[in-house]
């Protein structure tokens, strides 16, 4: 399952087992983690947007897009 | 089941077909303009006549999310079923969790859609996959979540192989074309604070050495806002465009490189106008915006993450505020001497 929903292709299999093979291509989306069954992954799940990392830092939260507001969206 | 005699139809129906309207929308949220509010209702649509065996596709209810799909969808019939994501994209909602699990059970129970097919599948894009957990869907609904391409102008092929798709539908990519689209919101979102510092820069303009002068003002102030503008342009467009081209790995570093290039290229032009000390000094903000600017686009490209984004701003952004202030100092110093 986790071949079937990366988007950048870190996965191969090995034999029976998924293997990371990419891990530098990981844009840390999470749905690997999600869509494991045997809850074998672990991912810190978040968006690579420097607005939403300037946005969490003025308000002191986790990043966030802002998307779904009325505000600009990145 | 038959809707063509009730008087209320429901499902509604949609169309592959896209008219004017669609278009221009589709051009209009490109540049940003109201986009947040370009939303279809959410639910359950018919494409053409589907039927019992009539494949579920699911899309958020971002318009032009909405759009892309039935387009692609030409010539098929298909009930289409839009979650509630407050007018954001399928990938980007999957990441905040509304294009997500709980969201997609509820619309699925709501269109009571297990009394409109007799099969057990629902088609979601690949993208939705950081947000919907297949097992939990099948859980609560007993439907099947099968994880389609990640462009909706793959989807026939995907029908048509058995579900199944190579390793180019399953990957996104980052195309010039795709980066060219992208940087109209770059232009237009930022467009306010250009204007800002160009106001600001149209201000220290006027100082001399003697007092203020607004011919000077003027003067100098139209060349500072043509400076900005380069650079505007530099880091929201050029380097966005260029990107793969660029050296170094991160897009701040690209978008100062790109900043230095264009305001050398001024320089060059204009060469006896600078005195040295403002070149210096423009060198440094020119660069500082531009890399700033094309740090932003981090947002829009599809492969970054954000332990990596941090990475980057722990080492641009103390660098793009250095430049900026020691650049507006060299500015104002070069005016009063």
């Amino acid at each position: 399952m986790c071949l079937e929903v990366c988007p950048h292709n870190v996965f191969r299999m090995a034999g029976k087992q998924a293997a990371i093979v990419n891990r530098d291509k990981c844009m840390e989306c999470g749905a690997c983690e999600l869509n494991c069954e045997t809850g074998a992954l672990k991912v810190k799940q978040g968006v690579g947007c420097a607005s939403a990392v300037i946005n969490g830092f003025l308000r002191g939260t986790e990043p966030n897009c802002d998307c779904g507001s009325d505000a600009a969206c990145c | 089941m038959d809707f063509t005699n009730l008087s209320i139809i429901r499902p509604p129906e949609t169309s592959s077909t896209w008219l004017l309207k669609d278009r221009l929308g589709a051009v209009r949220v490109r540049f940003s303009l109201g986009r947040n509010r370009y939303r279809v209702d959410t639910g359950l649509y018919r494409l053409g006549r589907p039927g019992k065996d009539s494949e579920v596709f699911v899309t958020a209810n971002y318009k032009l999310s909405f759009d892309l799909l039935r387009k692609n969808l030409d010539g098929l019939n298909a009930w289409i079923l839009v979650l509630e994501t407050h007018g954001i994209n399928v990938w980007c909602a999957a990441g905040k969790g509304t294009f997500g699990s709980s969201e997609l059970i509820r619309q699925v129970q709501d269109a009571r859609l297990a009394e409109l097919v007799s099969h057990r599948r629902l088609i979601v894009p690949q993208l939705g996959a950081p947000g919907v957990s297949a097992k939990q869907v099948k859980e609560a609904t007993g439907f099947m979540v099968k994880f389609g391409p990640v462009r909706a102008g793959d989807i026939k092929a995907y029908l048509s192989a058995g579900y199944r798709k190579d390793q180019i539908a399953r990957s996104v990519s980052f195309t010039f074309r795709d980066r060219f689209i992208l940087t109209a919101v770059e232009l237009a979102n930022s467009v306010g604070y250009l204007f800002i510092a160009f106001v600001l820069m149209l201000l220290l303009s006027g100082i001399h050495s003697e007092g203020y002068s607004y011919e000077l003002m003027w003067m100098e102030g139209l060349k500072a806002g043509l400076y900005l503008l380069a650079a505007y342009i530099s880091g929201a467009f050029l380097a966005p465009l260029l990107l793969p081209l660029l050296p170094f790995r991160h897009f701040g570093g690209k978008g100062m490189l790109a900043g230095l290039g264009i305001f050398g290229l001024i320089a060059l032009l204009t060469a006896t106008e600078i005195p040295p000390l403002a070149m210096v000094g423009w060198f440094l903000v020119s660069g500082a915006l531009s890399s700033y600017l094309t740090m932003n686009f981090t947002g829009a490209s599809t492969y970054t993450s954000l332990s990596g984004v941090r990475k980057e701003m722990g080492i641009f952004v103390p660098v793009q505020l250095a430049f900026t202030i020691s650049g507006l100092v060299l500015i104002i110093i070069s005016k009063l001497v």
